[in-house]
């Protein structure tokens, strides 16, 4: 397949980025530093006004950079033709942008145009590209403006997958969409990305998407200053300061538990439940375990296999120990 | 209503052989006559000024509508200028043109160039500036360059409004023209004038309503061939 | 040609600041003529308006009022802009004569469409909700369209009226091609009036032009409900609607 290729993806580094306008004291961006390990989904979270879109766009220099750097696989950003950065890299935005005067097909076939791949090419990756984000191959001769919000937001992915750029750039691309679909975006997004694995950035200011998208998630105050870089699990269960305390709000103990399933986390014998003890499918996530249990007023659930066959069972005692301790994968 | 005083207009003509026949309507034999050497003509005359006029004028006023979507401050000097030649009545505007160029159909070509200037621009411009933000910010966040934005994005999206400002220039410039005639005897406004002039009905009205037939079928052509370059507008969004 | 060219138009005077020197002196010393052709040039357009608007608004605002008839509605003004006046004039003159009559029909034809055009979309784009609103509240259906839509539709409706009125008094003019009055009688005969008997008369057919459109925007803005000057301009129709410059320039 054409996406699956694992040496298409770039290890970005910020070094010491800066953006700062004329005539404001405050810079946007303030010596950003940060390491994005090639293939993983950095999520750049924070308050409106927190530089994280600044930040974000100074990777393909819609925003220029004051002082600093930021390299692709070692080369400066700064050093590279400014289209050929561009058509390097997958640039999805909140409200979409598709050209409303093209088909789907053709704004799919974009970049590809451009670098010069042969029609049949294009025409057989925009098919491929449409299946793979959940879309029809008969859609490639629709419009955009035949759309619903949804399929304009694929259409969107797809187009920005075309060219195989080894790094991509999502500003609150799920933003506008209803919450229905975003949910379903968000986990079709994922499962696309265990196949692609490309460089993700992607920015949100909802603590709660970045969680869940995020294999590192950066939390920038006002002003572009970095507070924490780390994975969810570790800024849930350590945050750095107050501010990224209060960002990922009182609750951080729960959204801990929606990180982990019940797979994934050593079970105790299934022989020492209750018998009145819930089942539930062991990829639950220990959030909606717990969940379960305080609703029944029951202390243990059963985590089963696909056959229904009890593999063990989690106690609410061993979800508070849990939660304790860093829970490893 | 006020008795009126004879109109006093150039003798363009001579006389024809219908007023003989108490100056009806439609005197075929005259139209079978003189078709070729009067009627045909002057539509192809007509034609030809208003090909003239709306291709002059839109060359100059695409070129500047161009300019001034890049250097945004020269939009209002443009705009002001055509607006001022605008103004002008069209009649005022090809008299003080025959002392420099004569009677010749340069003079009013170029005041026909004039009027068309107006509404080209205005509309060429709008289109320029009519493509959303977000389309405008993807296809710079993809690598286009800035030409290839005006060329693949920017122009296409502007082709509704560019068209309409045609149609309009079109039709208005199809009416100026038969009045046009009063200066250069040349277009349907010529057997018009001169019918006027000897009271000779058949030519004028026969002129008059080829005149109206020229301007809608050009209007009607117009406006297919506006929805045939915008497949997109027609069709709206079902989900 | 050359025959022709008799009694034409005398090419004595040169392109220069005398001209419209001239012209200003002409205004000057023909304010009598001025004043009486001028007049009936204002006439002319009065009645062929209020002719038109007697017409197309009745019309406009029921069609709009219904939600029918859009596509002849909206297309109908292009047929008013695209006949040229000089053309309908011609084509009448056998029925009518010379006189008013044949240039008002022209008028009438050049206004008509595109008033009927602005009070149908008028009408027809007020916010569903305010109608629908309405309508459960408990109005009648003429109540509705007399209290509700026409105070909204307004503003738009005033435009068309000022528009075509600008187009008709800028195009009366061409009553002068058949001796039918107005400034027309100058501008279309150089041989008396000279170069600058015609720049002067077109000069003041422009002012004319601009004092419609001054009138009639006043007129709009003492008719526009209050509450409504609160609220963002009316939507336009496809093409923009044309400006003052436009017609004068007929």
């Amino acid at each position: 397949m054409a996406l699956s290729a694992t040496d298409s993806a770039a290890e970005i580094v910020f070094d010491r980025a800066t953006k700062r306008y004329p005539g404001r004291p405050q810079p946007a961006v303030n010596e950003l530093s940060l390491t994005i390990p090639a293939g993983e989904i950095c999520v750049l979270v924070g308050p409106s006004g927190g530089g994280k879109t600044t930040a974000m766009k100074m990777v393909n220099r819609l925003i220029s950079i004051t002082e600093g750097d930021i390299t692709i696989d070692g080369t400066s950003v700064r050093s590279l033709d400014l289209t050929d950065l561009r058509r390097g890299i997958g640039y999805v935005i909140q409200q979409v942008g598709l050209f409303p005067h093209l088909t789907v097909g053709d704004n799919i076939g974009t970049v590809p145009r451009l670098l010069g791949w042969p029609k049949k090419r294009i025409r057989a990756s925009a098919a491929e590209l449409l299946e793979l984000v959940g879309l029809e191959a008969s859609d490639a001769s629709r419009y955009p403006g035949q759309l619903s919000g949804g399929q304009r937001q694929r259409v969107g992915l797809a187009r920005a997958l075309a060219a195989n750029p080894p790094l991509m750039l999502m500003d609150e691309p799920f933003g506008a969409i209803d919450p229905i679909t975003r949910e379903r975006l968000q986990d079709e997004f994922l499962r696309l990305h265990r196949e692609f694995r490309k460089t993700v950035i992607f920015v949100t200011h909802d603590i709660d998407e970045a969680i869940k998208m995020g294999d590192r998630i950066a939390i920038l105050h006002q002003g572009g200053i970095l507070a924490q870089y780390d994975t969810p699990d570790e800024i849930l269960a350590h945050p750095a300061d107050e501010f990224v305390e209060r960002f990922v709000g009182a609750d951080r103990g729960l959204k801990r538990l929606s990180l982990r399933r019940l797979r994934d986390v050593e079970l105790e014998p299934a022989g020492d439940a209750g018998s009145d003890a819930p089942r539930m499918p062991a990829s639950t996530t220990l959030h909606d375990a717990l969940s379960r249990m305080l609703t029944e007023g029951a202390h243990e659930v059963v985590a089963v296999d696909k056959d229904d066959e009890p593999m063990g069972m989690l106690s609410l005692r061993r979800i508070s120990d849990l939660l304790q301790e860093r829970i490893t994968a | 209503m006020i008795a009126a005083t004879p109109p006093v207009i150039p003798n363009y003509g001579t006389a024809h052989g219908c007023i003989a026949n108490d100056n009806a309507l439609f005197c075929t034999t005259w139209i079978r006559q003189h078709w070729h050497d009067t009627l045909a003509p002057a539509i192809v005359q007509h034609l030809w000024l208003t090909a003239i006029a709306v291709g002059i004028g839109f060359a100059i006023a695409f070129l500047a509508a161009l300019v001034a979507h890049r250097y945004g401050f020269l939009a209002a000097p443009f705009g002001v200028f055509s607006a001022f030649l605008y103004t002008i009545p069209s009649i005022a505007l090809f008299q003080l043109l025959v002392p420099v160029t004569g009677i010749t159909v340069t003079t009013i070509e170029i005041g026909l160039v004039g009027y068309t200037l107006l509404i080209l621009f205005r509309n060429t411009l709008a289109g320029l500036r009519s493509a959303p933000p977000e389309v405008l910010e993807a296809a710079r966040g993809m690598g286009l360059t800035r030409m290839q934005i005006l060329r693949r994005v920017e122009l296409p999206l502007a082709l509704p409004a560019i068209s309409a400002g045609i149609r309009i220039a079109v039709v208005t410039t199809i009416s100026l023209a038969t009045v046009a005639a009063y200066i250069t005897p040349y277009g349907l406004g010529k057997p018009i004038f001169d019918g006027l002039q000897i009271n000779y009905r058949t030519e004028y009205v026969v002129a008059g309503l080829l005149a109206i037939s020229l301007a809608l079928l050009a209007d009607a052509v117009l406006v297919v061939a506006q929805r045939r370059l915008t497949p997109w507008a027609r069709r709206r969004a079902t989900g | 040609m050359g025959a022709e060219e008799g009694d034409r138009l005398v090419l004595a005077q040169g392109f220069n600041l005398h001209t419209f020197a001239d012209a200003f002196r002409f205004l000057w010393h023909e304010h009598s003529l001025l004043t009486t052709k001028g007049l009936e040039q204002i006439e002319l357009s009065a009645i062929a308006i209020g002719i038109a608007a007697l017409i197309a608004l009745p019309l406009g605002v029921w069609l709009g009022h219904l939600h029918r008839g859009s596509f002849f509605a909206i297309n109908v003004s292009n047929l008013g802009r695209a006949l040229p006046s000089l053309a309908v004039i011609s084509v009448g003159l056998p029925v009518f004569g010379i006189g008013h009559t044949v240039v008002i029909l022209a008028l009438v034809v050049l206004a008509a469409p595109l008033m009927l055009t602005n009070s149908y979309v008028a009408v027809d784009g007020i916010d569903a909700d305010v109608v629908e609103a309405a309508r459960g509240m408990g109005l009648a259906p003429w109540q509705v369209l007399v209290g509700v839509e026409v105070p909204l539709a307004l503003p738009l409706i005033f435009a068309g009226i000022r528009t075509a009125a600008v187009y008709v008094v800028a195009t009366a003019t061409l009553a002068g091609v058949v001796g039918g009055g107005s400034l027309g009688d100058i501008i279309f005969n150089q041989p008396t009036y000279f170069l600058s008997g015609v720049v002067g008369a077109a000069i003041l057919v422009s002012l004319l032009a601009f004092a419609a459109d001054f009138t009639f925007a006043g007129l709009q803005r003492l008719l526009t409900p209050r509450g409504l000057r609160y609220v963002e301009s009316a939507d336009k129709p496809e093409e923009e609607p044309p400006s003052v410059l436009e017609a004068a320039a007929a």
